[in-house]
C-alpha cells in the first residue's frame, strides 16, 4: 500500500481496495485518537475553495479540520473575488498552495480538481466536480454501509433517482465495484447512469438498470436515494411524470427487508417522504456524522498526522 | 491504374500517406501540422477508388520524410493507413498507422464541461484505451471519446 501523507484525492479509482478499506478502518478510530491528541494537525491550515454553493461538504471538512485541530481558511466565494477579476483556476490555485498545508475544491468543471492537483505542491481533495465526481462522498457512503450492515461484500445495492447528473452515485458505483455487491440502477431513461461509469462498473461487478423501482424494492439491501432536479428537463410535463415514480414513501419501506436501509447524499428537497424520517430503515443523517469521520480519517492520514 | 498514374505521378523523396479514410485527406494534412506553406510540393488525391476501402485518399509530401510521432497521429481519423517512405522512387520503408499510449494537445475533449475546454493554460490529454474502436480516456474529465468525436473536430 502507498503511504497516504501527501497524497490527493481526486477520484475514487486513485485508491485500490486495501486502501479504502484503511481508509475507512481509520475512521473507526479517529474520534479515539483526536480526543488522546485533540492537536493532532495543529499548525496544518486547509483551504476550502469552493467555486459552487455547499452547505454541507464545506462544513462536514472545516468540522473535521478543526476537530484535529488544524484551521480552516474558507474562500468559498471565489467568484467575488479574484475569480471575478478573470484569473484562472490554475493561477487561483498556484497562489492559494503557497499559504496552505492541503486545499479543498469543489468546481463546475470536470476535471478540475485534477488539474488543481497538478498544479499544487500539496495536497487537494476534490470536494465535487463537475457532474463527474465526489470522492469523498463516495468513502463515507461505503462507511456508511458497513457500519449499517456490517459488511459491503453481499449485499445488493440501489441507486435511485438522477443517475446522469449526480456525482455522488458516479464515485460510489465505481467504489463499489471493489466489493463482490450486485448493483440496480433505477432512474427514468433520461437520466440513466452514464455510459463510461456503467462499462467500468459493469466489467467489475454485475449491473442490472431498471425502469421501476418496485421490481426490486422487496430484495434490496440498500437503497440509495438521489433528488430528482426538475432543470434536467426541457418539459416540466415529463418531469411531473417521472417525479413521483421515484418517490420514497412508507409504502415502500413496508416492502422492504426489515434490515434494509436508505441513504441519500443530501439535500432531499421531496423523494424521500418525511414520514419515512422515522423509520429505522432510515440511515440519511446517520450518514453525516460518518463523513464527518471519514473526512478527518482521510485529513490525518493526508497530512502525516496517522499512518 | 493508368488512369490512376495520370492523376498522380510517383514522387522522387518523400512521404506517401496512403488508404487515408476517404475525405480526411485534408484533415490529415491538420492532424500532421502541414500547411503548405513549409515550402513542400503537397498532392492530396481525394475519393479515388480502393481494393481494400472502396474509396481512398492518399497524400504525397516531396522532400520530407514524416517522423515517427507525426505520422502514428493519423490514426485517430484513419485507422488504416499506411506510411511509405519514398527515396529516389523507391519505397524503401511501409508502415502502418499505430496510436501512441498517450495523445497530448492534437485533438480536444468532446466535454463541453471539461475543464480542458475553459481557457486554462492546460494541454488536453488523452489515454488510447482501444484504437478499433476508437477509445480515448481524458486525462482530466475522464469521459470517453470515439472516433465520431474525433472526427467532428476535423
Amino acid at each position: 500500500m502507498r503511504p497516504f501523507k501527501g497524497r490527493d484525492v481526486i477520484s475514487v479509482l486513485d485508491f485500490t481496495r486495501e486502501e479504502i478499506d484503511y481508509i475507512l478502518d481509520k475512521a473507526d478510530s479517529i474520534m479515539g485518537l483526536a480526543s488522546e491528541n485533540p492537536d493532532m494537525l495543529k499548525g496544518k491550515v486547509m483551504a476550502i475553495l469552493f467555486f459552487e454553493p455547499s452547505t454541507r461538504t464545506r462544513v462536514s471538512f472545516e468540522t473535521a479540520m478543526k476537530r484535529l485541530g488544524g484551521a480552516t481558511v474558507d474562500m468559498s466565494e471565489p467568484r467575488r473575488t479574484s475569480i471575478q477579476k478573470g484569473e484562472n483556476l490554475t493561477d487561483t490555485i498556484r497562489v492559494v498552495d503557497n499559504y496552505v498545508d492541503v486545499i479543498v475544491i469543489r468546481h463546475p468543471l470536470e476535471g478540475s480538481a485534477r488539474l488543481a492537483a497538478e498544479v499544487a505542491r500539496n495536497p487537494v481533495i476534490n470536494g465535487g466536480s463537475g457532474a463527474e465526481e465526489h470522492p469523498t462522498q463516495a468513502l463515507l457512503d461505503l462507511y456508511t454501509i458497513r457500519k449499517e450492515k456490517g459488511r459491503i461484500d453481499g449485499l445488493k445495492i440501489a441507486f435511485v433517482g438522477d443517475l446522469r447528473y449526480g456525482r455522488t452515485v458516479h464515485s460510489l458505483s465505481m467504489a463499489l465495484s471493489n466489493y463482490d455487491v450486485k448493483l440496480y440502477l433505477v432512474s427514468p431513461e433520461l437520466l440513466r447512469m452514464r455510459r463510461e461509469v456503467v462499462e467500468y462498473t459493469s466489467k467489475r461487478i454485475p449491473v442490472e438498470e431498471v425502469d421501476d423501482l418496485d421490481e426490486i424494492i422487496e430484495e434490496v439491501d440498500v437503497l440509495y436515494v438521489t433528488r430528482i432536479q426538475k432543470e434536467r428537463f426541457a418539459d416540466v410535463s415529463e418531469y411531473m411524470k417521472v417525479k413521483g415514480s421515484y418517490r420514497i414513501t412508507l409504502d415502500h419501506v413496508k416492502r422492504m427487508k426489515e434490515d434494509a436501509i436508505i441513504m441519500h447524499p443530501l439535500p432531499r428537497v421531496d423523494e424521500i417522504d418525511y414520514s419515512v424520517d422515522r423509520t429505522p430503515q432510515a440511515k440519511y443523517f446517520k450518514q453525516v456524522y460518518y463523513g464527518l469521520l471519514v473526512r478527518m480519517s482521510l485529513l490525518a492520514l493526508i497530512l502525516g498526522a496517522v499512518e | 491504374m493508368a488512369e490512376r498514374e495520370l492523376r498522380v505521378s510517383k514522387i522522387r523523396d518523400g512521404t506517401v500517406i496512403d488508404h487515408i479514410t476517404a475525405g480526411y485527406a485534408l484533415a490529415v494534412l491538420r492532424i500532421i501540422g502541414l500547411t503548405g506553406r513549409e515550402g513542400h510540393v503537397i498532392s492530396v488525391i481525394m475519393n479515388v477508388p480502393s481494393k481494400k476501402l472502396g474509396k481512398k485518399d492518399i497524400v504525397k509530401v516531396e522532400n520530407r520524410e514524416l517522423k515517427e510521432e507525426e505520422v502514428h497521429k493519423i490514426a485517430l481519423i484513419a485507422p488504416r493507413a499506411t506510411i511509405n517512405i519514398v527515396r529516389n522512387y523507391e519505397v524503401v520503408e511501409k508502415k502502418r498507422v499505430k496510436l501512441p499510449e498517450i495523445i497530448r494537445n492534437v485533438i480536444r475533449c468532446a466535454n463541453p464541461s471539461c475543464i480542458t475546454n475553459s481557457g486554462e493554460p492546460v494541454q488536453p490529454l488523452f489515454l488510447v484505451e482501444s484504437m478499433e474502436p476508437l477509445r480515448l480516456r481524458c486525462h482530466y474529465c475522464n469521459r470517453v471519446m470515439t472516433r465520431d468525436d474525433v472526427i467532428k473536430q476535423f
